[in-house]
């Protein structure tokens, strides 16, 4: 029997992965795998907290947040290809006309 | 029926106000005038109805509606007529009228446009003047009261692109206004007293209590008036405007600073006589200032070159003599005085104004002379009214001025009497070199060339074979004001001599003071009669010096002049009190104003929030902007931070 | 006891691959080493009693998205990022958001743990409480979801509707129709 918070603290710790990915890589796709890895971090809480409670809901959850993340990677990239063909670089501080 | 006294002048008003620009003179014109004689047909009719009236109870009241309800004030706009206030209608109406016809020819080289201004600017103030006469309470009679200033100002600076007269317009207004403010004060101070500021009320409430032996607050809320009536009245401290008020029309200074409006301060102190006989304090500063004017401005009157200028003295003068009748405790002589001087100064004016206009412009005396052949009807009119305004007997002023001077004298202000039986030796005297001046002798050119009268001076030689004289509008009124100079003082002949003063018993229920009936009646008379004839002395004194100075020997005036040479120059500078009001009020005013107020107030500290605050804007945007770095990155280590910190914030508690 | 070592077994992979995944300077490095993670969480769901999700897994992230970001990576030629001043430096000491952001995410770590350490409750082993037997049941998760959750479902097929064309209108080339 695996303790729930083994799962949890894993799930921790590849969230803060995908978050420190965010910031610290200028590679706009890089950046979206980090999101990924977020949102599977997030779909591993869910799962483990269905397990422990006994319910299906987790998995139900999870299989939302698939779709949506299926979505939101489809959308994303098509922006990333825009962006790509507008400045030719994939450098997230090569976007900056709305600063000041 | 009493609203509409003031009302056909103000239709009058209206209409030329809209319509005037288009209406052919003879249209305006007689538009007003008949507006003004349909006032003084009304007028002679509720006069007739108050003398059908038993002598008691003699008032029609009149309220138009109810102007302000309050639980502390309930204030109709009511009028009220008693036989004081008849008076003053039957003098406004009536000389207004015959200045309204007079206008007619005097204005009659101006633009059609502004023949209508004018004449809707008289009406206005006709109207007002009769709010004023005719209101029953003082915010009523206020309205007046601010009415005719707000119209003197327009009719003064009526030739408004004339620096001058438009400077004189602004002077009047605020001069007045300043009289205004304390007669605001004035008001209020009664009604926190009496709780009522209804004139029937006041002299009720007034009556209840005694007279005041120090300065309670009844003294202080009718000196507070009275400052008000100085101002509208010129006398001092706020006389000042008067004299350049000359810069309007010559008919105009005939009704309005002659006639009328500058009667409205002697006015409202007889309508509030029981209120005033309260305060003997200030009936006694009354008398006093009364006096002063009345011989400063004789004596500064005396040696004035502009025929306007001596005339305007002599209005100063004359009301002087009035508030001096009325601070004794002699309201009848007072308003009794107001209406003779109504008819020989208009008569006066009204004279000079044909004077000015045969002379196109002309108004130096300097410049003037021997105009008695080609100016008869206006040298005849003139000369009456100058021996009526002198007090030689038999014509009005001689009735008037002596009931003053006898009332003065009987009592006990004897110094009083003396500065006014001085103002009237000096009267008759300017009055007299006024006369001779302008129509005796030969036509002279004696003014200096450098004095500046816009209307052309110098025109000397080819004028003298065209005088035409008063065109017949002009001379009606001349006439008839000239005949009223004589006639009109004998309703208040005096019992000493047969008559029977009926303006005396008329006006006696209007004041409300129950003085107790002349005793003595005998003792009366023959002091009556004795400072009767000293008064016809001084005025054939008077006369007599003037005709010795000026008909037969003109050096000696400008000898005179020589002699007394620094007396002569303050005189001429009637006594630098403008200067001296300039420096000590008008300078400080304006350095506040503009180094204090403007400078530091209005532009540092008021710009200078309201531009701080753009600044302050400005400033924290361009530091706030930063936050905008257009990376996406930041926002969202910013959202992250945020987490974080709530995160945090949660273990923590 | 076994079923600990596959956990920290898979865990191990999990967390490793992850790290590589934003270690890497060529992006294609880093979709493949994510596929290595989805795999081994696959194996971690597999081990939750949670073989519907695990596969889901599999064929929707390893297999579909993973895919669409291989064939992004190939159609843009991604550069590969600046190098040198890059890999040289650490985390902490780059500039800027870079700097923030590491020591954040490591704040997040600490903040979490300790949440989780605190929390009691959590220590209890995961399966304690129920059987697999209703939590893996594929029958029952499909009624559950078509049943209660109908609206959700319907929605979410519309949503991935408006992806898709949003997709295709996203990425066209100007001027085509």
């Amino acid at each position: 029997m695996i303790p729930l918070h083994h799962y949890l603290i894993v799930s921790a710790v590849l969230f803060a992965i995908g978050t420190a990915g965010v910031f610290l890589r200028r590679n706009l796709i890089t950046i979206l795998l980090s999101v990924e890895i977020m949102l599977n971090a997030v779909n591993l809480t869910f799962v483990a907290f269905g397990r422990y409670r006994g319910d299906v809901d987790g998995q139900i959850i999870t299989f939302f947040v698939m779709t949506v993340a299926a979505a939101e990677a489809a959308v994303g990239l098509a922006l990333i290809i825009a962006l790509f063909r507008h400045r030719e670089s994939l450098n997230p501080d090569a976007f900056t006309s709305l600063k000041w | 029926m009493l609203a509409l006294i003031p009302l056909f002048p103000l239709i009058g008003f209206v209409v030329n106000a809209t319509l005037g620009r288009r209406l052919p003179k003879s249209v305006s014109g007689g538009l007003a005038s008949l507006a003004m004689l349909a006032s003084f047909a009304v007028s002679v009719t509720v006069w007739w109805q108050l003398v059908g009236m038993p002598a008691e109870d003699r008032s029609i009241d009149q309220v138009v509606y109810t102007w302000l309800a309050s639980d502390d004030l309930t204030l109709p706009l009511a009028f009220r007529l008693d036989p004081l206030s008849a008076v003053m209608i039957l003098v406004v109406t009536g000389i207004g009228s015959l200045i309204h016809i007079y206008s007619t020819a005097y204005m009659h080289d101006e633009v059609d446009s502004e023949f209508a201004r004018y004449f809707s600017y008289l009406n206005l103030f006709a109207a007002f003047m009769l709010v004023l006469v005719l209101g029953s309470s003082f915010p009523v009679m206020f309205v007046g009261w601010e009415g005719v200033g707000l119209c003197s100002y327009l009719l003064i600076g009526f030739w408004f692109k004339k620096q001058s007269a438009s400077d004189a317009g602004k002077k009047a207004f605020v001069v007045n206004r300043i009289g205004d403010y304390a007669f605001i004060l004035g008001m209020l101070a009664l009604f926190a007293r009496f709780g009522t500021l209804d004139f029937q009320g006041v002299a009720q409430a007034v009556g209840q209590v005694e007279p005041e032996t120090s300065f309670g607050i009844v003294s202080i809320a009718t000196l507070l008036l009275f400052i008000g009536a100085t101002g509208k009245s010129a006398q001092i401290p706020l006389y000042t405007w008067l004299p350049d008020a000359m810069e309007g029309p010559t008919p105009v200074s005939a009704l309005i600073h002659a006639a009328t409006m500058v009667t409205a301060g002697v006015y409202m102190i007889g309508r509030n006589a029981v209120l005033f006989s309260h305060a003997p304090e200030t009936m006694l500063i009354v008398a006093v200032i009364g006096a002063i004017t009345a011989l400063m401005a004789a004596t500064i009157g005396l040696v004035q070159n502009d025929i306007k200028r001596v005339l305007a003295y002599s209005t100063v003068s004359q009301l002087g003599l009035m508030f001096l009748a009325m601070g004794v405790g002699a309201f009848g002589a007072g308003i009794f005085h107001l209406y003779t001087h109504a008819f020989f100064k208009a008569c006066l004016f009204l004279g000079s104004g044909a004077v000015i206009h045969a002379l196109h412009g002309e108004q130096d005396i300097r410049n003037m002379g021997g105009l008695r052949k080609q100016l008869p009807i206006t040298f005849s009119t003139f000369a009456i009214a100058t021996i009526a305004i002198a007090g030689v007997p038999g014509l009005a002023g001689f009735f008037s001025k002596d009931e003053i001077l006898f009332e003065t004298f009987a009592e006990g202000h004897t110094i009083l009497w003396f500065v006014a039986a001085l103002t009237s030796l000096l009267t008759a005297t300017y009055m007299s070199r006024l006369v001779y001046l302008t129509f005796f002798g030969q036509r002279r050119n004696d003014a200096p060339a450098a004095h500046g009268h816009d209307h052309g001076h110098g025109h000397g030689a080819h004028d003298h074979g065209h005088l035409h004289d008063a065109p017949p509008a002009m001379a009606l009124a001349l006439i008839v004001l000239a005949i009223g100079s004589i006639a009109a003082g004998y309703i208040g002949l005096p019992h000493a001599l047969g008559g029977h003063n009926v303006l005396h018993a008329w006006l006696e229920p209007a004041f409300g003071l129950h003085e107790a009936v002349a005793e003595g009646e005998a003792d009366h008379a023959s002091l009556e009669l004795s400072l009767m004839g000293v008064s016809t002395l001084i005025a054939f004194a008077g006369i007599a010096i003037a005709t010795f100075i000026w008909l037969w020997r003109r050096e000696l005036a400008a000898s005179l002049a020589q002699t007394f040479a620094p007396l002569y120059r303050l005189l001429l500078n009637k006594y630098y009190v403008d200067e001296l009001y300039d420096a000590t009020i008008v300078q400080p005013i304006k350095v506040v104003s503009q180094q204090g107020l403007w400078r530091g107030f209005d532009v540092r500290i008021i710009d200078g929030a309201v531009n701080g605050t753009g600044a302050l804007v400005s400033g924290g945007s361009a530091v706030l902007r930063r936050l905008q770095t257009g990376s996406v990155r930041t926002y969202a280590g910013s959202l992250f931070m945020g987490v974080v910190v709530v995160l945090g914030y949660y273990l923590w508690r | 006891m076994p079923e600990i070592v596959t956990f920290y077994l898979l865990a191990g992979i999990l967390v490793v691959s992850s790290a590589l995944v934003i270690g890497q300077r060529n992006p294609m490095y880093s979709v493949l080493f994510l596929i290595v993670a989805f795999a081994a969480l696959a194996g971690l769901y597999i081990q939750l009693d949670a073989p519907f999700v695990a596969v889901a897994q599999i064929i929707i992230y390893a297999g579909a998205i993973m895919v669409l970001f291989l064939f992004v990576v190939m159609l843009l030629n991604a550069p590969q990022e600046d190098a040198a001043e890059w890999d040289r430096t650490h985390p902490l000491r780059r500039p800027g958001i870079a700097r923030v952001g590491a020591v954040l995410a490591g704040v997040l770590i600490l903040q979490l743990a300790y949440a989780l350490v605190r929390a009691n409750e959590l220590q209890a082993p995961v399966g304690s409480q129920t059987g697999p037997a209703i939590v893996s049941n594929v029958r029952e998760l499909g009624k559950v979801l078509f049943d209660r959750h109908a609206f959700a479902f319907e929605a979410t097929s519309i949503l991935i509707l408006v992806a898709m064309v949003g997709a295709v209108v996203l990425a066209r080339r100007e001027g085509e129709s």
